[in-house]
């Protein structure tokens, strides 16, 4: 039988195929049916050394809506740390205010010393360009409610493949479904050696480009990423690949692609999806966003062991 | 007989197929130029295996298991060969880790290990060609990502 209480949400690496699958089941339930009692009690902390609207609001939201309070900050000013205080001093006393932490960190790995500092459930909502796991499970319920299945399919990843942390926790996950991936990227932001050495490891298949149209046909899904300014140390650097990749409906109406074709995107959007998109059979992002409350609250009450 | 490259020593410990360019960051490990009794190092020597070889022999000194395990990273095929009075008494080669603690650092700048004070931690997920993910990061590190402190 499958237990998550407890369990720490760090990276996705840490999920077997069967329990991300029971994450996604426990999703679809949330979805249908209101749980407003089952986390009454229990605190959450919000730990956002790092801004975030969206990911803040959705935790909170999940959480207030089974019952639960939230308490925490969002800017990095607000806390200890300016003081000098380091993370595991921080969050070894919040621990004792909260059943579990949401934590967002500008360091890579910030989550991990998190979870191996406190004895309560820790819950990264993305550290650095590494990993952000809770967005993984979104997308793939995004993906098994689009396709019904998430094994076998074609997924292109387009954008920004270096820094986009989605993308990285995304390919891993699907890499237990036996998915065909397409890393359509400028030779400049690629898919890390790390990544593509794991998924070398997995026997998955993948293949890198650098136009969608060498794959358009075949993919079931397209992952779209926005290239993110902020990762990048030179502005001279983020401006050559800025706008490179625009879908628009124009641009779909020419490409050959599957007419069951999805487009996910994890938002916020720049210039990478024209708002001509949004109407069209193909546009999945606005839903993809909206499963954010059902999937963490799912992730929410199964490590804090009120679904077992 | 066999004419040796690089003297014998009688009592102390010989570390012998060293990847040729690893042979003086070993020298490093193992702290050599501090070591007052004799230290004879070796480079660009022949090996069957290795193509070049290093070769390191310390006079009166055991390495310890830190050591071992530092050197094992970045020179994977290295044989330990302990002396005494002159013979070759015990003969290893160097055993890679499934995780390291604290002897190296995760060459990714962003990483928390490199911006909080916590002993680093790696997993060693491929032993040849040496691949090590970072516990905290997960980021990926080769022979030549190596940095040990």
């Amino acid at each position: 039988m499958i237990s998550l209480k407890d369990k720490d949400i760090i990276s996705i690496l840490d999920f077997t195929k069967e329990e991300i699958l029971y994450i996604l089941e426990i999703s679809a339930r949330m979805e249908r049916e209101a749980c407003p009692d089952i986390l009454k009690g229990k605190i959450l902390a919000n730990l956002f050394f790092e801004p975030s609207t969206r990911t803040r609001l959705s935790f909170e939201a999940a959480m207030k809506r089974m019952g639960g309070q939230v308490i925490g900050f969002d800017e990095l000013g607000t806390t200890s740390t300016v003081k000098g205080e380091s993370l595991r001093d921080s969050v070894k006393i919040i621990e004792g205010y909260c059943d579990i932490i949401v934590l967002r960190h500008f360091l890579e790995g910030a989550s991990r010393l998190t979870a191996d500092s406190v004895g309560i459930p820790v819950v990264n909502a993305g550290d650095g360009a590494s990993q952000h796991p809770t967005q993984t499970f979104v997308d793939l319920y995004a993906v098994k409610k689009a396709k019904g299945d998430i094994e076998n399919l074609s997924v292109g990843f387009l954008g920004d493949l270096k820094y986009g942390r989605t993308a990285h926790s995304l390919a891993y996950a699907l890499s237990h479904f036996n998915a065909d991936m397409c890393f359509i990227s400028p030779p400049s932001l690629r898919m890390p050696k790390d990544y593509i050495e794991e998924l070398e490891i997995r026997n998955v298949s993948f293949q890198e480009v650098d136009s969608i149209s060498e794959v358009s046909e075949k993919l079931d899904i397209l992952y779209c990423t926005r290239i993110q300014k902020e990762r990048f140390a030179e502005p001279v650097e983020y401006e050559k690949v800025r706008g490179l990749y625009k879908l628009s409906k124009l641009i779909m109406d020419e490409l050959k692609v599957k007419d069951d074709l999805k487009i996910l995107h994890p938002l916020p959007r720049v210039d990478e999806m024209d708002e001509s998109l949004d109407a069209t059979e193909y546009a999945m992002y606005f839903q993809q966003a909206h499963s954010g409350i059902p999937v963490r609250e799912a992730l929410l009450a199964l490590v804090l062991g009120v679904i077992k | 007989m066999k004419k040796l490259e690089v003297s014998a020593i009688e009592e102390g410990t010989v570390i012998d197929q060293i990847a040729n360019k690893s042979t003086f960051k070993v020298a490093n490990i193992l702290n050599t130029q501090k070591i007052e009794q004799v230290v004879l190092i070796g480079f660009n020597l022949s090996s069957k295996k290795l193509g070049k070889k290093g070769i390191i022999k310390i006079g009166g000194k055991l390495l310890t298991q830190e050591e071992v395990n530092k050197i094992s990273l970045i020179a994977p095929d290295a044989t330990v060969n302990i002396i005494k009075d002159s013979e070759v008494v015990k003969k290893f080669t160097v055993d890679i880790p499934d995780s390291i603690e604290e002897f190296m650092k995760c060459f990714n700048p962003n990483c928390v290990s490199n911006n909080q004070k916590i002993i680093s931690r790696f997993h060693v997920i491929n032993k040849n060609p040496i691949r090590i993910r970072c516990h905290y990061c997960e980021r990926h590190m080769g022979v030549d990502d190596i940095e040990l402190v």
